[in-house]
């Protein structure tokens, strides 16, 4: 078993070595310009000489994606607990929900940017959003799957509507929330950067357009190695979160990405 | 209320209950009358999708009959939850809770304090032999040991009537048999009022007190049967004669009906 997972992490990360040293090589043998592509060397030298701006503009992304998806998740739960003990308001708005998945969220940062100006404030609203409907969408559909036998069950034995909820339903739907929280948190860091690079004075995303404007290919390459590993960090805490959380199923083994439904 | 009088825990008379199926009225239960005096264990067995189920969600409160009384310790229920203790079929216990918690969650429900229900749950766990799973997850646990795990929770639950709806069908023939004799032992220590549902001929005549041979759907009582064998129950008492006859004569009723016997 320990061998299986060992094997689970280290495969992709030997791989990514071996891409990386392709890419160097590739670099220094058709003597690309770094212009065109940018060796992994350069990019290394840019983010090493860039450390201390780097740092600050990937705190304040991580603080704003953290926020966001924090707040998502409140609201998100809140809403669709909500929603599940008034039937009729969730026959009225689950659709609805469903629905507005497709709005392209990306448009409405422009439109936020007009109400609440260039603050921190239209940012987290679109972030919020972001994390907002997956987690309320999973979750209120997990809340309607609780097992038929379990709710026969605590009928007969006369439990209130609260107890249903905080015995069943409730932990019933948490591997819901999960996946919707997994993607919540896969979406969080790219948005986050998108609404920077509208309008911001701080964070990755207004590093990039920085570099971008500036012709600084090896500074754009170092804003993706920082975004990439604030995704991943994001991605794997929710995992985590749920290994700790849920520990009553049989794990699949060497299933690194967690219970998936 | 005299003390050679036998109270009844639960009365059910006139029951009819049908469920609309498409545009046609599909009658389930129809016209049930039956008893289960204080302290009794009472069996009913019948054919499946006779009714049973609908019939224990009815005692349950979980649905309304169309017609006809329950009435559970004098008082009249009809809708009415919380006043029974339940085991189903499945084992139906919270994957997300110990083993220890799925019970005293139960006890709770049925108004124990937290504290009083852990400590009680604990305590019984003990008392059979399953104190060492108390912390696990019900999922480690062997389908035999599930049951008696739900079948304690029914126990433990401070109520007056218990209903089990086919406690022991999913189980193997040895772990089955095995599960009768450790239940008729917890019982006859407590002798609470049980109504008790079976497939199994055999399991009705070794449990009960007395037994109702209901009808295929719409189901109706087709006859009431005292079982007097002594209690306690002893482990070979299928090898009597009379636990032969009888058996004959429930199997019977089961195959042609009321119609063939006289
Ligand atoms: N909610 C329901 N709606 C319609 N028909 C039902 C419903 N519940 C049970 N029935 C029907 O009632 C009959 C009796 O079911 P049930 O009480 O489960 O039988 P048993 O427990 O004796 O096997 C079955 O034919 C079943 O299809
Ligand atoms: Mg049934």
């Amino acid at each position: 078993m320990g061998n299986k997972r060992l094997r689970g992490i280290l495969l992709p990360v030997v791989t990514l070595l071996v891409f990386v040293g392709i890419w160097q090589a590739v670099c220094a043998i058709f003597e690309i310009q770094t212009y065109t592509l940018p060796s992994p060397w350069n990019i290394a030298v840019t983010m090493f000489e860039d450390s201390a701006m780097l740092g600050e503009h990937v705190l304040a992304t991580f603080k704003l994606a953290l926020i966001g998806l924090a707040l998502g998740l409140v609201i998100g739960v809140a809403v669709a607990v909500f929603l599940h003990i008034v039937p009729l308001l969730r026959e009225a708005f689950a659709p609805l929900l469903v629905l507005s998945q497709n709005v392209p969220l990306i448009a409405l940062g422009p439109l936020l940017m007009i109400w609440f100006g260039f603050g921190w404030m239209p940012k987290l609203i679109l972030l919020v959003l972001v994390c907002f409907f997956p987690v309320a969408l999973s979750i209120l559909v997990g809340l309607g799957q609780a097992e038929p036998q379990l709710r026969e069950y605590l009928g007969m034995i006369g439990a209130s509507r609260w107890e249903r909820l905080k015995r069943l339903e409730f932990p019933a739907s948490l591997s819901y929330l999960f996946s919707g929280l997994r993607i919540a948190a896969t979406y969080v860091v790219s948005s986050a950067i998108v609404a920077e690079w509208l309008g911001a004075n701080k964070g990755i995303g207004f590093y990039l357009k920085l570099k971008f404007n500036g012709f600084d290919q090896a500074g754009v390459f170092g804003s993706i190695v920082c975004i990439v590993t604030l995704s991943f960090l994001f991605y794997y805490a929710v995992v985590l979160a749920e290994r700790l959380t849920i520990r009553w199923r049989p794990r699949s083994q060497g299933d690194w990405k967690g219970a998936s439904s | 209320m005299t003390g050679s009088l036998v109270r009844n825990t639960l009365e059910l008379s006139g029951i009819y209950k049908a469920y609309t199926r498409g545009k046609q009225q599909v009658p389930v239960l129809s016209d049930i009358n039956l008893q289960v005096k204080a302290g009794e264990f009472v069996t009913l067995i019948g054919p499946s999708g006779s009714g049973k189920s609908t019939l224990f969600r009815l005692i349950g409160g979980v649905e309304r009959a169309d017609r006809g009384t329950i009435v559970i310790d004098g008082q009249e229920v009809s809708g009415q939850r919380g006043l029974i203790s339940y085991m189903p079929q499945q084992a139906a216990l919270f994957p997300w809770l110990s083993v220890r918690d799925n019970i005293s969650s139960a006890l709770v429900t049925a108004g124990a304090s937290k504290s009083e229900a852990k400590q009680s749950a604990m305590e019984w766990l003990e008392r059979i032999q399953l104190g060492h799973v108390a912390k696990e997850y019900p999922h480690v646990l062997s389908g035999g040991m599930q049951m008696r795990v739900s079948f304690l929770r029914a126990l433990l639950m401070k109520r007056n009537l218990m209903c089990l709806d086919e406690p022991f069908a999913a189980l193997d023939a040895l772990t089955r048999a095995d599960m009768q004799r450790w239940l008729l032992q917890l019982w006859e220590a407590d002798r609470r009022s049980v109504l008790f549902v079976t497939h199994s001929i055999e399991e009705a005549l070794m449990l009960s007190d007395r037994i109702y041979v209901l009808s295929s759907a719409p189901a109706t009582v087709l006859r009431e049967i005292a079982i007097p064998f002594e209690r306690p129950r002893r482990a070979d008492v299928w090898t009597d004669p009379a636990f032969v006859e009888l058996k004959r004569e429930v199997l019977a009723l089961l195959e042609y009906g009321d119609s063939m016997i006289g």
